[in-house]
């Protein structure tokens, strides 16, 4: 009876361990293959003989993908929409969060304040509506239009907000008999004690600007003026070659496999999300993205 | 006294209004906004001096064909979304559970978190090469095992099914997060005595570490109540094409050809106003279900 049960926990845990190596390898191994087509020579990739290792390695796709200017101009778009969006929603996040950390007798309204921002999450106007209001505000076509309408990130704001409300208490209240006031306390105390929480939240915002596509596509008319994450929408997703105008580069392009080219810039795109990824996957357990879950 | 304490508390709520006044602008004008539902909005005319025509927009939903079938379209995909997407990272928190070996299991987990993190743009860069009928890597596995090829992205009979199986596969990993800190939460006494009383790892995990989580799997199945109307814009976008719409077309994508492409800004208001409304209501219930069984507030 023993010994049947070791055998039977025996054979679970192999087919555990091969289950989850093949789940996982289910993850990485599509985009092991797209980046195993970005490094092979045209000519084995379009005969399909590129399977998860490159055929006939070259740099030939990434050198042609560097040398597209519409490709370049919109990473610099994107790099200026991460800082700029970035530096907003992080200051706009504390800025929040502060004053909502506060219980409902150390602040009046507070109670209204938080149904207010809360509500944007349960309701909105619906893209129609936004779409004309940022074309009233005359926001098209200028990178406003991309950081001012999410600048105040509600469930960040709640994260922060919880997070706070961990903190000691005692700390504020020393440095009030202390007579310091709020905007000291949040600068000096608050903001250095919370550094793991808004590095978190940084990051998670620095990814979100990168990879948000689709207030580029609607709010540019300009097809110059879209982050990479919406060129690369209308390039690869919606095949659009008619972004590409200079004859010389379409005639290499007819050299080289569309399909290597594609997926180097697929993996360009992806390349800033695997590098922070290691540094965003540190916290994950530490309780910050839990901050919404307790109580 | 009263007057004191807004002069004291004035720092704070100048830091509120701060980040009020962009919601005000970018998230409450929007909802003014809706009343471009009643009127035969022209842009030139601006907000307030298009013309009125009450419910005349609603009507003409109501009588347009498609209706039935994007709506039919979106519950399905995302009632199919939400079930597959609470049993498969239920799975897979109960079998990394299993798993002693630290270094395997953070392994693991680092690698099926990941797609969480890349947007549908690029997921669908990958998808579309990876599924295509002629050179994709997943038709070239069935071709060798002697199936016939499938056309997955173009064929109305597998895109619903595809859109499914792909959300599962970018999140599956991600949402385990919830799950594995619930598991880490059951108490290890519980074990010890059940190992005492002879339990086997399989009545383990069926009468404490399943118990043990019931709870937050009903939070989570609450929750995501709000989203029958919510099939995936990003997703379905990225993935779909004409000869997929019978199947694949959702509110989301019918309100951006209509309004965004095809210019009908009155008619496409009304179906986002629909799909908001019936939203928040089914938001509402599942947070007000959620805090009265889990006490769960979200601040």
């Amino acid at each position: 009876m023993v010994q049947h049960r070791t055998i039977g926990r025996l054979l679970f845990v192999s087919a555990n361990y091969l289950v989850l190596t093949v789940l996982a390898l289910l993850c990485i191994l599509p985009v092991v293959n797209v980046l195993a087509v970005s490094l092979s020579e045209g000519y084995y990739v379009g005969a399909g003989l590129v399977k998860l290792w490159p055929v006939g390695f070259t740099l030939k796709s990434y050198a042609f993908v560097a040398e597209t200017p519409e490709f370049i101009r919109s990473v610099w778009i994107s790099v200026e929409r991460v800082a700029l969006g970035g530096a907003l929603n992080m200051l706009l996040t504390v800025i929040v969060a502060y004053p909502l950390s506060k219980e409902a007798g150390q602040l009046r309204l507070r109670t209204l304040y938080v149904w207010l921002f809360v509500f944007t999450m349960l309701f909105s106007g619906g893209l129609i509506p936004t779409y004309v209001v940022i074309r009233e505000l005359h926001l098209l076509d200028t990178m406003w239009a991309l950081v001012l309408p999410g600048a105040v990130p509600i469930f960040n704001v709640i994260l922060l907000l919880n997070f706070f409300r961990s903190l000691p208490k005692e700390l504020e209240e020393a440095a009030h008999i202390d007579g310091a006031t709020y905007m000291q306390t949040l600068w000096r105390i608050i903001v250095p004690l919370s550094k793991p929480a808004l590095a978190t939240i940084t990051l998670f915002t620095i990814v979100a600007h990168w990879n948000e596509w689709f207030n580029g596509l609607i709010y540019m008319n300009m097809p110059e003026k879209y982050p990479l994450a919406s060129y690369l929408q209308t390039v690869i997703v919606q095949r659009d070659i008619s972004l590409t105008t200079d004859p010389m580069m379409m005639e290499r392009l007819a050299d080289l496999n569309n399909r290597s080219v594609k997926a180097a810039q697929i993996f360009l795109g992806a390349l800033p999300v695997f590098c922070v990824y290691p540094f965003l996957q540190r916290f994950f357990m530490s309780g910050i993205v839990m901050g919404s879950m307790k109580e | 006294m009263a007057h004191k304490r807004w002069a004291r508390e004035m720092p704070l709520h100048l830091l509120v209004w701060t980040g009020l006044a962009f919601v005000l602008v970018f998230c409450y004008g929007p909802m003014v906004g809706i009343v471009i539902a009643f009127q035969r909005f022209l842009p030139t005319n601006g907000l307030f001096n298009s013309r009125w025509i009450g419910f005349d927009n609603f009507r003409q939903i109501a009588e347009m064909p498609d209706t039935t079938r994007v709506i039919f379209n979106t519950v399905y995909i995302a009632v199919m979304k939400m079930v597959a997407g609470l049993i498969a990272p239920i799975t897979m928190a109960l079998l990394l559970n299993e798993i002693a070996q630290k270094a395997f299991k953070r392994t693991v987990q680092t690698i099926i978190y990941l797609p969480h993190f890349l947007s549908w743009v690029i997921l669908s860069g990958v998808l579309i090469d990876i599924l295509s009928p002629n050179f994709g890597i997943v038709n070239d596995l069935l071709g060798s095992l002697g199936m016939p090829h499938v056309y997955f992205l173009g064929d109305e009979k597998w895109f619903p099914f595809v859109l499914v199986g792909t959300d599962v596969w970018k999140e599956f990993g991600f949402s385990t997060i919830v799950f594995l800190a619930a598991l880490t939460g059951i108490n290890p006494a519980l074990y010890e005595a059940a190992v005492i009383d002879g339990a086997s790892r399989w009545k383990q995990t069926l009468y404490i570490t399943l118990p043990g989580i019931v709870p937050i799997m009903v939070l989570m199945a609450t929750l995501s109540l709000g989203n029958v109307l919510n099939a995936g814009f990003d997703q379905v976008f990225n993935l779909y094409n004409p000869s997929v719409y019978s199947t694949g077309d959702i509110l989301d994508t019918y309100v951006y050809r209509m309004g965004l492409q095809n210019f009908q800004f009155g008619v496409a208001t009304a179906v986002g106003l629909f799909k908001s409304a019936v939203s928040f209501v089914l938001i509402s219930v599942s947070y007000v279900l959620a805090y009265r069984f889990a006490n769960y507030r979200i601040f």
